[in-house]
């Protein structure tokens, strides 16, 4: 007859097991990393021409280093900004102050309205992070907000519910996100 | 007729714990899988300002990260601002050959498709990002995300 081997405790197993797995929770972090996606613009040789856009088009927001922050010359509030940017790019009243509207023919849409509109920022050295990062949270807002409306009415679905391809660059195209930054100086703001 | 006669053992019995230790292994690979470590420790503070039109950053392993902050380390490197490269407290001039560096740790095919995200403390001045969103810009690293934590309200000041 064989020898009866001793059975191992696998108690203490599940402990040492139950060690290693706080251990990972403890120095793993879970958040996913989230922000803000812009598109730099490449590097203008130092003789290029300028863009013509028509003044009219240009949707000028300034932050000073005390965080004012300033929309077409007059100060303003974060919070009003989003609502005045898209009224400004839609131009539901026809304004001849606020953005040209004009009428392409996208593929899916039909003809459709394009705003001419270029939302130009500008910041201070001085400005602070935070209030930059809040001020384009808002600008990006608005685009959402109209890309959501226009996606609404035609598809049904808000612009990011949008699978189709065809269908998302229609939206794209019809609402471009058009952020231009200034080129660094120092922005002023008088009061 | 003792037929269905119960064991003469009373009370609760043992509940064998052999495979409780599988159960938590597999929580171990779990967590394993689905958490990332810390690539690089910090040497500057950073709490991310709050936005609400925040997007979720795809392929990490296309992303290279600049940390702005005041250094944690007040005593050695002041309290002004820095901007932290890979393990170690940069300036402006170095972010090209990070960036280089970085491009040739990828495959060919994904350079064009690599993103910088620019992780910020709130308090930092937009005088030193714009620095590096030049310099960036000179290397055609054009892709960039301003590093926020999902927030309902920005307006909580």
């Amino acid at each position: 007859m064989a020898k009866k081997s001793p059975t191992i405790n696998g108690g203490s197993m599940s402990d040492i097991s139950f060690l290693l797995l706080t251990f990972f929770l403890l120095t793993s972090s879970m958040d996913t990393d989230t922000g803000i996606a812009r598109k730099l613009p490449p590097p203008l040789p130092p003789d290029a021409p300028k863009p013509e856009i028509h003044d009219r088009n240009v949707f000028k927001v300034a932050i000073n280093f005390r965080d004012e922050l300033q929309v077409q010359g007059k100060l303003a509030d974060v919070s009003q900004l989003r609502d005045m940017a898209k009224d400004f790019l839609a131009n539901p009243s026809n304004d001849p102050k606020k953005s040209e509207i004009v009428m392409e023919n996208i593929s899916l849409l039909g003809p459709t309205p394009v705003s001419k509109g270029v939302v130009s920022l500008k910041n201070d050295r001085g400005t602070s992070y935070e209030m930059y990062i809040a001020v384009q949270n808002e600008l990006t807002a608005a685009f959402r907000e109209l890309r959501d409306e226009l996606s609404e009415e035609k598809f049904g679905l808000k612009f990011a519910d949008l699978k189709r391809a065809d269908q998302i660059e229609a939206v794209q195209d019809a609402i471009p996100v058009s952020i231009s930054e200034a080129e660094p100086t120092n922005a002023a703001i008088n009061n | 007729m003792g037929r269905f006669r119960k064991n003469d053992k009373s009370g609760v019995p043992e509940i064998n714990t052999g495979s409780m230790s599988d159960i938590i292994f597999m929580f171990l690979f779990f967590f394993m899988v689905i958490t990332t470590i810390r690539e690089s420790t910090l040497y500057v503070r950073i709490t991310p300002p709050g936005a609400t039109e925040v997007q979720k950053l795809e392929k990490k392993s296309l992303v290279s990260f600049i940390y702005i902050g005041p250094p944690i380390d007040a005593q050695k490197y002041g309290t002004e601002p820095r901007i932290q490269l890979n393990d170690q407290i940069s300036g402006v001039r170095d972010l090209a050959q990070f960036i280089e560096a970085e491009r040739e740790a990828r495959d060919e095919v994904d350079r064009p498709l690599m993103t910088t995200s620019i992780k910020a403390d709130r308090s930092v001045k937009m005088g030193i990002l714009n620095d590096v969103k030049q310099e960036l810009r000179k290397v055609n690293a054009l892709k960039i995300n301003y590093s926020a934590a999902k927030s309902k309200n920005v307006y909580g000041n």
